[in-house]
């Protein structure tokens, strides 16, 4: 064929910072995917052998079709370049479904990829740096950040660079290869931002006479059964965080349980065996870890770290000191959509004049040509050149200039990512349920996206009694859509009405997340199609019974602990407030509501083995 | 557009004779100018273009071509072509082009070489060996601000030889019997959730979306020969590809597996469109919601 034309002028990418992007993915891990795919289809490696490597490696088997698989792109801290994001794009429209998909841990994932174009994939994220290796199987999984981190302020220290250290550390490490189940880091800015409570390691930064440090919380996790971890000690000065990393993983991977997929996490086992003797055995293991730990192991995670802080250091920061809530640019004003935006999707920096920019998704899902408007956004606007993407399944674009904000809006506007709502209850989380994954039991997806629009039509954001408050949905009990650490969360299940099959949620309450977060409690079983009918009934309730300028997630909390001010009082009172609302006609009278939303079959509840465990 | 696999049964044997006739007189003639790659650099086709040699083909809208075009470019609206496609036709539109037996043909389109490949697909089923897609859209040419006119051009009408080639040709009835033949393969070309959606039993996806590059409408060969080995898929196997109406997707593929080495290349043009609506069997898939992962 013809020689390749490298006249600049068709290229939209500026490969500027392609030397800058950190380098987590290899391109010959490519080839050695590519051919085991090949092994595995001369029927030279076996189903279960193939799965655990492809799993390993970050592709997960798709809902009831072997032949396609989810892409899981790690991202570490969320931290990721134009273009990173511009790749995500190109490789979401050649191999996967011209969509990318912004998960709850920071990943971003490519959905119905063939299984023999995987490789393809990986060496295409090898080119800008980035990898699926351990996004997935029985190991250390794509490590978190607070995505404030650095900005916050609130925050003692910016966290970044700890976390990809440890993100480093521990990918390709033989020590944690083969652990009895996943295994998660989440780090935080400060107590409030972060998910530090609902992981295996849990990491709030801290600073005590001088010197840095983190409040540990171990044993953490959300699924079908989920604890709040335990804090270890009141300080682990910045120096332990390496070895109380490695004697935790070490600790679970002696003693976690190997025999049952369904308690082999290590929650159950700080739970089995208790906290106490858990954080004994802990802090002996530490000593172990400290005393034998090789020089250049020691040496090779504190390069790592100084990487990291040296790539940070570019943009100066003057930290505030006393506690204050990120403000809001507030504009008296929300009748433009300019200012109906800005109220919701920018917060202040702790630098002064800078502001981090929310765009806001539809659960998590971004087309490849919105990702490269997100790219040159980031380009054009942003002092550091990168963004982070959310917990929330939003991007955040950070340092950006109070002059710049009408510009950014304009362009996110005029394709599709200027929606408003981001820091409130419009912002729906859904995991990909049906869609894609072989557990789900509902389509969480679809139903978060129709949440989220129902909201903007009612112009729920500019109420800001929802600002803080969160709706999260998972397709099943296992919590990928983080649904107990939602204000109102719902987990989709099936029950039988009659001789017919209906998609259903668990409705719960008052579940929150950062250092004081705690779980939702289950309040009632809901139709699928009538969920948005009592969230909004819900919403009606509280605008009546609040006391003063309460806030959504202040209400739910008070009613969930039997504290209600008003006609309704506890969980009881808002059941039976909300029973006659989900009441079903007859199948007859009404089919509709016996099918999931996204189809238009009747509803039958179909699952197949996980692909979480490897 | 309806027309093109009926008549070519009915005219089968007439055009056998015609091609004997054909093949004889190519043969005795040793050719005058070189021959294209299937797909054309740019480079090529400037030079071309400035010695004469070439007969470049605009598949875009009449008004578009119009408006500007490549220099020398005549205007072959896609539509016109469907229009009326039996091979009879074709031959037609050669010679009121002056395209000659021995002419260079180069196509190029605005809507990723899919349109440009389904034009030239069909000078090479009626016997025109020299054609080749330009490796960039129309709009990319603009953009490197290489010679563009607005000028119609029109070139005197030339005697072009019919020698319908069926090798590279598939229609219903031949999918069907090579659905179960293990050396032949089904190719659609159309996106991931359509093929999700509903596809021809047995076929495999290879999206179009697969093969271009962000500079060329179709990926370098040894790029593409990559991705057929991933797929299992070897350079001595039959392929043969659809698209979701018109094989203009599938044209692009056409073009893409030749690039990528594979000799034996076949377009069903009809595509799935003809295939449902003759009623044959598709596979579904309506165990996942795919479609709402789409952020469109």
């Amino acid at each position: 064929m013809a020689k390749s034309i490298d006249y600049d002028v068709l290229s939209s990418a500026k490969n500027k910072e392609l030397e800058t992007n950190e380098k987590w993915g290899l391109a010959e891990e490519s080839e050695y995917f590519a051919n085991k795919v090949k092994l595995y289809r001369q029927d030279k490696l076996n189903a279960d052998e193939f799965r655990r490597f492809r799993l390993q490696n970050g592709a997960y088997g798709s809902r009831l079709n072997s032949e396609f698989s989810m892409i899981r792109i790690k991202v570490p801290g969320g931290d990721i370049t134009p273009t990173q994001l511009e790749k995500i794009a190109s490789l979401s429209e050649s191999f996967s479904i011209g969509s990318a998909h912004v998960s709850t841990r920071q990943n971003i994932q490519l959905h119905w990829v063939q299984l023999e174009d995987v490789s393809e994939v990986f060496r295409g994220l090898a080119e800008v740096g980035l990898t699926s290796r351990e996004a997935c199987g029985n190991t250390i999984r794509n490590v978190m950040c607070s995505h404030f981190a650095g900005v916050c302020p609130n925050e003692p220290f910016d966290t970044t660079p700890y976390a990809k250290a440890i993100a480093r550390f521990f990918l390709r490490n033989p020590i944690c290869q083969n652990l009895p189940r996943k295994f998660k880091f989440n780090f935080s800015c400060c107590p409030e931002h972060g998910y530090v409570r609902i992981a295996d390691v849990g990491l709030v930064p801290t600073v005590r006479d001088g010197v840095r440090g983190f409040r540990v919380y171990l044993g953490g996790g959300l699924g079908a059964a989920s604890f709040i971890g335990h804090l270890l000690e009141e300080f682990t000065p910045e120096s332990r965080l390496l070895s109380t990393s490695i004697a935790t993983i070490r600790l679970y991977d002696r003693l976690g349980n190997r025999e049952n997929l369904a308690r082999n996490r290590m929650r159950y086992l700080v739970s089995e065996i208790g906290w106490e003797k858990f954080q004994g055995l802990l802090l002996k293991e530490r000593i172990l870890v400290e005393a034998t730990i090789s020089i250049p192991t020691k040496k090779s995670y504190d390069g790592f770290l100084n990487t990291g802080d040296l790539n940070n250091t570019s943009i100066s920061s003057s930290s505030t000191k006393s506690k204050i809530k990120l403000p809001v640019i507030n504009s008296n004003s929300a009748d433009t959509p300019y200012t109906r935006w800005l109220n919701t999707n920018v917060v202040a920096q702790k630098q002064s004049g800078y502001y981090s920019v929310y765009i806001t998704l539809g659960a998590g899902d971004i087309t490849s040509s919105q990702l490269r408007i997100l790219a040159e956004c980031i380009r054009e606007f942003s002092l550091e050149k990168k963004a982070r993407n959310t917990p929330q399944q939003n991007f955040l674009v950070r340092y950006v200039k109070a002059d710049q904000l009408p510009k950014v809006f304009q362009k996110l506007s005029g394709n599709g990512l200027g929606n408003p709502g981001a820091n409130t209850i419009v912002s729906t989380v859904g995991c990909v349920g049906t869609t894609s994954c072989n557990l789900a039991i509902t389509n969480s997806h679809r139903l978060a996206k129709e949440i989220q629009s129902k909201f903007l039509e009612l112009n729920i954001d500019l109420d800001k009694d929802f600002v803080d408050s969160t709706i999260k949905i998972s397709g099943c009990p296992n919590s990928c859509g983080q649904h107990e650490v939602a204000t109102i969360g719902f987990y989709g299940g099936a029950t039988r009405i009659g001789t017919s099959m209906v998609p259903i949620y668990t409705m719960l309450f008052a579940g929150s997340t950062g250092e004081n977060g705690e779980l939702g409690k289950a309040i009632m079983r809901i139709p699928a199609k009538k969920v948005l009918d009592v969230v909004l009934k819900i919403f009606e309730h509280f605008k009546k019974e609040r006391t003063g300028n309460e806030k959504l997630n202040e209400w739910i909390y008070k009613i969930s602990n039997g504290n209600g001010a008003g006609e309704i009082k506890n969980v009881d009172d808002m059941k039976k407030l909300l029973l006659p609302i989900i009441e079903l006609p007859a199948f007859s009278a009404a089919p509709d509501f016996y099918k999931d939303y996204g189809t238009d079959t009747n509803f039958v509840a179909k699952t197949a083995r996980g692909e979480c465990a490897a | 557009m309806c027309c093109l696999s009926k008549p070519i049964k009915r005219k089968k044997n007439d055009v056998k004779v015609k091609v004997k006739v054909v093949n004889k007189r190519v043969k005795t003639k040793p050719p005058s100018t070189p021959s294209l790659n299937l797909v054309c650099d740019i480079d090529t086709l400037r030079t071309l273009i400035k010695k004469n040699k070439v007969r470049v083909v605009d598949v875009r809208k009449r008004d578009e071509y119009l408006k500007g075009h490549i220099k020398t470019a005549v205007s072959l609206p896609l539509a016109e072509l469907l229009s009326n496609d039996d091979p009879e036709s074709i031959i037609n539109i050669l010679n009121n082009l002056g395209i000659s037996n021995d002419t260079l043909v180069v196509i190029y389109d605005d809507t990723f070489g899919a349109l440009a490949s389904r034009v030239a697909w069909s000078f090479k089923f009626v016997g025109h060996r020299n054609v080749a897609l330009l490796e960039v859209t129309y709009d990319n040419w603009k953009k490197l601000g290489l010679e563009i006119e607005r000028k119609s051009n029109k070139y005197s009408k030339v005697s072009h030889s019919i020698d319908i080639d069926y090798s590279i040709f598939a229609d219903a009835e031949y999918i069907e019997n090579a659905q179960n033949d293990k050396n032949k393969i089904i190719i659609d070309s159309r996106e991931r959730l359509n093929f999700l959606t509903e596809h021809i039993p047995n076929s495999k996806n290879i999206p179009y979306t697969m093969l271009r590059s962000e500079n060329s409408i179709l990926r370098n060969p040894s790029e593409l020969k990559r991705f057929m080995e991933n797929r299992g898929i070897d350079l001595n196997n039959e392929i043969i590809t659809y698209c979701g109406s018109v094989g203009t997707l599938s044209g692009l593929a056409f073009f893409a597996l030749k690039t990528a080495g594979i000799s034996n290349v076949k377009l069903y043009p009809k595509s799935f469109k003809e295939w449902k609506s003759l009623g044959k069997l598709k596979t579904e898939f309506k165990d996942a919601n795919y479609w709402d992962l789409s952020a469109e």
